[in-house]
């Protein structure tokens, strides 16, 4: 792992299923100033892949997605 | 809003038409993922969709007719739970609250899972602005009323729908 990224806030998405992480990640960004980052966790298989389309669609810079422990983690960029 | 203005966000145009639990989540779904994205989301309910917009939902769904269907257990060992139960048509047809049943299983392992119920699903589009339009032929067919549907659903035609859907990126007919 290379520099650590600074999370603002920590949204916890273990054991939902699509579309919820999307849904709550948008409800917790909405509430976020611009330029702050949310740490989310998820652990639907379809979150990585969701969560790049998500980010494409919404201009929210996923800064980094990654894997640990089962888990998918990922850094969102508030735009 | 329209397409000529290259800031205007994607739009998704749905139409409703099933009722069975099944076919309820599939709107819900597609509807609340796109306005979690930033899109304008607009679905039209109509014949069997039209009770999707009812306070209470009861949607149930029947394996009889729809032999695709997996029949899951939702309790009991791994092994028990992922078994694919055959049913034959004369068992569904014939045992009483056969519907109900399936429907609980179905609950029941949607849950398990980690699925948001149907009602948490519009719940939650109605939270992200989805729009809801319920189709004024079909309540005159059927007899509902529009005080039998929740508040936040407006009633309109084909016209009314077809209007938005003709500027949408993306039109689903479920």
């Amino acid at each position: 792992m290379s520099d650590v990224i600074k999370e603002d806030q920590v949204l916890d998405c273990s054991g939902m299923l699509c579309p919820m992480p999307v849904v709550k990640a948008t409800k917790a960004i909405k509430e976020m100033q611009s330029g702050q980052v949310l740490k989310m966790i998820a652990t639907d298989p379809g979150a990585p892949p969701d969560m790049e389309a998500w980010s494409r669609q919404t201009g929210h810079e996923l800064l980094r997605s990654m894997e640990e422990g089962g888990k998918f983690i990922f850094f969102l960029k508030k735009k | 809003m329209s397409k000529s203005d290259p800031n205007a966000p994607k739009r998704l145009a749905l139409i409703a038409s099933k009722g069975t639990l099944d076919w309820a989540y599939p709107p819900f779904i597609l509807a609340s993922a796109a306005a979690a994205m930033g899109w304008d989301v607009t679905i039209f309910f109509t014949f069997f969709g039209l009770p999707l917009l009812k306070p209470k939902l009861e949607a149930q769904v029947s394996p009889l007719g729809n032999p695709a269907m997996p029949m899951k257990m939702p309790f009991g060992p791994e092994g028990f739970q992922n078994f694919n139960w055959p049913m034959p048509n004369i068992l569904m047809s014939n045992v009483p609250g056969f519907e109900s049943m399936a429907t609980s299983l179905m609950k029941q392992t949607f849950k398990n899972k980690g699925v948001a119920t149907v009602e948490e699903l519009r719940e939650m589009c109605l939270d992200l602005d989805v729009k809801m339009i319920g189709c004024q032929m079909t309540m005159d067919v059927f007899g509902f009323k529009k005080e039998e549907f929740i508040p936040q659903c407006e009633i309109g035609g084909a016209a009314t729908f077809l209007e938005f859907a003709a500027d949408a990126d993306v039109q689903l007919f479920i």
